[in-house]
């Protein structure tokens, strides 16, 4: 299905040249023979576990009393303490499933809007024609590297004269109108790469623009789909700075709103139950990971996310 | 490939209309672009245009949001000269990109190399390299900071293994600002996943005729790779200058807020906050955040301007 990869874009295109086209490994890779590999893998394994080293401590330590936290170096803990997460969990106004919840419907927001709004914007971008195409796709483009700080303080009044402060609103009605504007570049690259024999061929069929988006290209830009959701997914869990802005009632704080609260209310001195809780923000974002890797490395590798 | 590649195109030639097929042959699609885009076009101007432009009124004015803006022409603008917390804070937030930037990048470029020589396993690697990045912009991790970095620390710990007597590296004004460089450093994940493509594009062809001429393993890395790489490696640069100018998350956690100590994390996103937010100077704030956009935009023009001295492209 070569119609579905992503287009190498303003890469140079492949060599045809056949010496290119064995693959690296096999000649690159016989640099000093084995005692060559072999210091390299290790050097590797023990950067790697260097690099994540504090992560499987904060996890270790999420199960060990706080006392121990301070003292041990261990990954493993020495005395197991299962409180830390029943305790994290119910030691803020609520319980700490409902700021999970609170983040995971913001979240469901604007994967809608960046999946939908972004997708659609994409399509016009790279296959409609319109007076001033170009103008528009430049400004689109500059609006990318805006600074939403330049835009926040506005917002907000704009949000507050509307009564929609301390809901999830502000954080969802920017998605639902495509101001991602990042993702639909990301859409404009994977339709272009699409072969036009298809759309003529359905408008032969007698398809309008909106059956053929639906039909011919949202099918097929599933992978484009996917790494759109999982960004949007990553960054919207993350997102601290405007939901630290709009939300500021305990009912309707997020997870990471809710972190931080621990910090503030306990003035560091319970670690055991912020690591608990810690871990348990981490884990969607694990998960997503885990599961949407492919399209994650690709989409990265393709345009270049941050 | 990039954001940047398209503008630099769209710059330099204006993209004549594609050739098509006979079928393909129409005037104009208009109403149907009218349609797909009307979202994007309601929110252009409803939650980007006209907040940039109230944010440019804003800044000419005082505005603490329970009275009207109240027009006091420069006066921001000239306050901003004299306010030492503002100068602190943009000293605090060059010294990061200025240091974490590039430091980042060579790590990045570095492991990119190594991964590329034919490893075995060089998924596994990748992605356990890409985790940090995945994670290192939560709250999570920046809480994870303040206990590592901390007086009775993890790192302390670990240096005490060696007999070596740590300090609260987060409550020292000259060790705080470095704990979160380092922090920006550990998510070089996400730029070496690109440069990983970029290195995955380059021919063999030209590595074998460097070999045959004698060229030694560093020779090949400075004149094939560098010259090749040098677009991706200056998207990256460029990107990550940007984004790194609006870092918040990380100072805001592992200072609590303050900025501190003695301001030394105060970052320039930080300061805009406390000023905008929890003084209510709305108007001083969106003074800010202008002088903002203009240094990410002088950074980058600059940026453009110098990459004319070492970006190489082939076309």
């Amino acid at each position: 299905m070569s119609t579905t990869t992503l287009p190498p874009g303003g890469l140079r295109p492949r060599t045809t040249d056949l010496a290119a086209q064995v693959p690296a490994r096999r000649r690159r890779g016989r640099w000093r023979g084995r005692t060559g590999s072999a210091i390299r893998h290790t050097a590797m394994i023990l950067g790697c576990l260097v690099m994540i080293y504090p992560v499987l401590w904060l996890l270790g330590s999420s199960f060990k009393p706080t006392s121990l936290i301070f003292r041990e170096l261990s990954i493993f803990p020495s005395e197991w303490d299962w409180t830390n997460y029943s305790v994290g969990w119910n030691s803020l106004t609520y319980q700490f499933g409902r700021y999970m919840l609170n983040s995971l419907a913001i979240v469901g927001g604007a994967l809608l809007g960046n999946l939908v709004t972004c997708a659609m914007a994409g399509y016009a971008f790279a296959r409609l024609r319109f007076r001033g195409r170009n103008i528009w796709f430049t400004i689109m483009l500059i609006t990318i590297m805006l600074p939403i700080h330049v835009i926040i303080v506005p917002q907000y009044v704009m949000f507050q004269r509307l009564d929609l402060v301390n809901t999830f609103w502000p954080l969802i009605v920017p998605k639902l109108l495509a101001t991602d504007a990042f993702f639909i570049f990301l859409m404009v690259q994977f339709f272009r790469g699409i072969p036009r024999e298809l759309e003529e061929a359905a408008r032969l069929d007698g398809c309008g623009h909106a059956r053929i988006f639906l039909r011919v290209m949202l099918p097929l830009a599933v992978p484009a789909l996917a790494t759109t959701a999982i960004f949007t997914f990553i960054w919207t869990w993350n997102d601290f700075f405007s939901q630290l802005i709009f939300l500021t009632s305990d009912d309707v704080k997020t997870a990471p709103l809710a972190l931080k609260m621990f910090t503030d209310s306990t003035s560091g001195s319970n670690w055991g139950p912020q690591f608990a809780m810690s871990i348990v923000t981490i884990i969607p974002l694990f998960l997503i990971f885990l599961f949407g890797q492919k399209y994650l490395v690709k989409g990265i590798a393709t345009t270049g996310i941050k | 490939m990039s954001a940047i590649s398209e503008l630099r195109t769209l710059s330099t030639k204006r993209r004549g209309p594609r050739p098509t097929a006979v079928t393909n042959l129409r005037k104009s699609d208009g109403r149907a672009a009218a349609v797909f885009l009307a979202p994007w076009f309601l929110g252009l101007f409803a939650i980007t245009l006209f907040p940039l432009g109230a944010s440019a009124y804003l800044s000419f004015t005082r505005y603490d949001m329970l009275s009207a803006p109240q027009w006091v022409g420069l006066q921001n603008f000239v306050d901003m000269v004299h306010d030492p917390r503002l100068l602190q804070s943009l000293r605090v937030t060059f010294t990061y990109v200025v240091t974490g930037v590039p430091l980042q990048l060579v790590a990045a470029l570095a492991i990119a190399v190594l991964l590329n020589q034919g490893m075995r396993g060089l998924a596994f690697y990748r992605s356990v390299v890409y985790l940090p990045s995945l994670m290192g912009g939560s709250v999570a991790i920046a809480i994870l900071w303040r206990q590592v970095f901390g007086e009775d620390g993890l790192v302390n710990k670990a240096l005490g293994v060696f007999g070596i007597e740590g300090m609260g590296w987060v409550s020292n004004p000259d060790t705080a600002l470095w704990t979160i460089v380092l922090l920006h450093v550990w998510t070089f994940g996400s730029p070496m996943v690109i440069f990983l493509a970029g290195l995955r594009q380059i021919p063999d062809m030209y590595y074998e005729a460097a070999q045959l001429d004698g060229a030694s393993k560093w020779r090949q890395f400075r004149s094939v790779t560098l010259p090749l790489l040098s677009p991706i490696i200056f998207f990256n640069l460029v990107m990550q200058v940007i984004t790194a100018f609006q870092a918040f998350t990380q100072a805001y956690v592992v200072s609590g807020g303050t900025g501190g100590p003695s301001d030394s994390t105060l970052f320039y996103t930080l300061y805009l906050y406390q000023e905008g937010f929890q003084n209510l100077r709305m108007g001083y704030a969106s003074a800010m955040a202008w002088v903002l956009v203009l240094i990410v935009l002088a950074m980058t023009g600059a940026n453009f301007l110098l990459s004319k001295f070492w970006v190489f492209y082939e076309d």
